[in-house]
């Protein structure tokens, strides 16, 4: 890691909805930070608060019905309660977002240029030109082929890969030194999915950004990130290195993950193994630890308080002192290589 | 493009056609109907009633009966009226259409104006205070009956309150040539256009606030606010301009059908002689030529407004534009 202070430092950060069922905690005080230059891949599974923590940083959360809570330090400006006019300064010049679904995130109405054009002038004085002109620029850096026709392209017009790589023109737009992706590749086709993640890789080189890819698919992860963040019932669970927690994961929801992929070689098992149980309710999380419902590892101490992430560069939050659980990890994902 | 165009114009006529064969078999051929005895009056013999059928072609068969009638309405022009003999159908119509369009044209300019206005200030002030209030008032300008409100307007502006500072420039009811008179073309009809156009400010800014409400749950919304360009920027160039599809599909209609002669109650309370009023007063004294002249009239206005429609569509929504 390096010595000067990290891009995005967010701490206790919580996101409420106050709904028919009470209160519902979407994400329930987390806190990680993110370097210059790095790529944080975040995965759990639908509802686990992954995509609430995103839009929370992005300002995007306006329902009239949400509490945020907590700090997002951002190159050391807080953008909790940031007022709507230096919130605009900052995303989408400094802070981009890619959107999982890249049908419904363009304007129908509008054409690509236009969209990424009015970006560009949001945040710096051009000409409506120079603007387009840019758009080409950024539509043919992100890998379209032919971008001075793209460029007059409404959305219904291009694949849904080719949006994809639009909305990403649209992100990089203004040289963003954080990029949050959310599930960028989901809505595509495998081939598509790969020629993006390459994309986003490439973007740390080029454009020197920081990336928050969250996604619930191991191999995503695998591919492009540097460091992973597990986050279950709106916490994390664990997080560090990439290559430290897919050789040796610390949490048991983590090895239910990866024990949920099969293996690429060796015997073909009769049934992947699936975590039992479902996830918990956002609106009725358990007291304890929000995954002891479904843990197999699970005694008394889990049941009253969530635990604490606990260990330094690898940390997991696990009532099971760390000896032990490298102790199972190594018992129960023998044979399993990891993929990467 | 062109090609689109050609086909629609095509579309259109056939279904001009097709209107106008419809509209001359409901009057001429209806069983019950007999027009000649409408003509030759009550207890006529039956050698008037020859008489008047061979004077107006009714006793040859319908499809020359119709050429006849079309030739008369659109070649000739000199359909003459059952009813008051002698006066011509088609410049009686043609008189009466300037009425009808200075009055809807004028009170869709307002109408248009209002509906945006209420519904894009509703929209963004949705659950406030303004939004309410601006809902409920549409609610009283789409419930009141527009007869009700005319009569109202002219009580006040014509009796009660005329001699006073803020009525009396309103001129006495009755319609002022746009080309003889601007001011006084303007000032006879502003009332009549406040009148007509606040049923439809209440109804065009309800549902112009439900579309946009709509349309701000969108994920583009959400990528342009990600943007970072200002809310106003957000509501107006993606949200508004997204919801405008339903607002102009209802605009076109309506539009089509005031023109057509569905101004009739605002026509016969403040005086106008318009389409609507002409077509009320033939019915009354069931004056076939004239019925069928403002029929076909209206039916060409509601096409023509659809194919305007059509054409703001592809305008508007690109996606319009690639479906043919």
């Amino acid at each position: 890691m390096s010595a000067e202070a990290p891009l995005l430092v967010v701490k206790d950060l919580s996101v409420s909805f106050c709904g028919d069922e009470g209160l519902v905690r979407a994400v329930g005080g987390v806190s990680f930070s993110v370097e210059r230059r790095e790529i944080v891949g975040v995965v759990g599974e639908s509802g686990s608060g992954k995509s609430q923590t995103l839009l929370a940083i992005m300002g995007l959360i306006n329902s009239p019905n949400a509490i945020v809570s907590g700090s997002i330090r951002f190159m050391g400006q807080e953008l909790v309660g940031l007022n709507r006019r230096a919130l605009d300064a900052i995303r989408g010049r400094q802070i981009a977002m890619i959107f999982q679904d890249p049908m419904s995130a363009l304007t129908p109405v509008h054409t690509i240029g236009n969209q990424i054009g009015e970006q560009v002038r949001a945040h710096e004085k051009a000409s409506a030109r120079a603007a387009r002109a840019r758009a080409v620029q950024l539509l043919d850096a992100v890998g379209i082929a032919n971008p001075g026709r793209v460029v007059d392209a409404y959305p219904h017009q291009l694949s849904g890969g080719m949006r994809q790589r639009a909305v990403i023109a649209m992100a990089l737009s203004c040289n963003p030194a954080l990029l949050v992706a959310d599930e960028p590749t989901t809505a595509l086709d495998v081939t598509v999915q790969a020629q993006i993640l390459d994309l986003i890789g490439r973007l740390r080189d080029e454009f020197g950004s920081a990336v928050i890819l969250v996604t619930h698919d191991l191999g995503v992860v695998a591919e492009v990130a540097d460091r992973v963040l597990v986050m279950y019932g709106g916490r994390f669970v664990e997080e560090g290195g990439k290559t430290s927690v897919f050789r040796a994961p610390l949490h048991p929801y983590t090895w239910g993950l990866f024990g949920s992929i099969p293996p690429i070689d060796g015997a073909r098992p009769a049934r992947l193994a699936a975590i039992p149980g479902a996830p918990p309710s956002l609106s009725n999380l358990p007291k304890g630890c929000a995954f002891g419902p479904r843990c197999a590892y699970r005694h008394e101490a889990c049941l009253t308080l969530p635990p604490p992430m606990e260990g330094n560069e690898h940390r997991a939050a696990c009532v099971l002192p760390e000896a032990r659980r490298r102790e199972i990890n190594i018992r129960t994902t023998a044979g399993v290589e990891m993929r990467s | 493009m062109l090609a689109a165009l050609g086909f629609r114009l095509g579309q259109m006529v056939l279904v001009m056609f097709g209107i106008s064969v419809v509209a001359f078999l409901i009057f001429f051929a209806t069983p019950g109907a007999d027009p000649s005895a409408r003509i030759a009056g009550r207890n006529a013999s039956q050698e008037t009633l020859a008489q008047v059928r061979h004077d107006f072609g009714l006793d040859r068969p319908l499809p020359v009966q119709y050429g006849l009638m079309m030739d008369r309405l659109f070649v000739s022009r000199d359909l003459t009226s059952f009813v008051n003999r002698g006066q011509l159908v088609v410049p009686t119509v043609a008189s009466a259409i300037p009425v009808t369009l200075s009055l809807v044209g004028g009170a869709a300019v307002l109408w248009v104006l209002g509906g945006l206005v209420v519904g894009v200030i509703a929209g963004a002030t949705r659950g406030t205070f303004i939004d309410r209030a601006l809902m409920i008032l549409s609610l009283v300008g789409v419930s009141v009956p527009v007869f009700w409100l005319g009569e109202v307007a002219n009580l006040l502006t014509q009796s009660r309150w005329h001699d006073t500072w803020l009525f009396s420039w309103v001129p006495p009811l009755g319609y002022i040539a746009l080309t003889e008179d601007p001011w006084g073309w303007f000032k006879a009809l502003i009332i009549p256009w406040i009148t007509l156009a606040t049923l439809y400010v209440g109804l065009y800014g309800r549902v112009l606030r439900a579309s946009l409400i709509e349309m701000m749950q969108e994920d583009f919304i959400r990528t342009a606010r990600a943007k970072g360009i200002g809310e106003r920027r957000v509501l107006l160039h993606h949200g508004l301009r997204t919801s405008l599809v339903a607002f102009v599909t209802m605009f076109g209609l309506d539009f089509g059908a005031l023109v057509g002669g569905g101004a009739l109650l605002t026509e016969v309370v403040f005086g106008l002689q318009g389409v609507g009023k002409l077509t009320y007063e033939a019915l009354q004294t069931l004056d076939l030529p004239m019925i069928l002249a403002t029929v076909i009239y209206a039916a060409f206005f509601v096409v023509l407004a659809n194919f305007v429609v059509d054409i703001a569509f592809a305008i508007i929504d690109p996606r319009a534009r690639d479906v043919r």
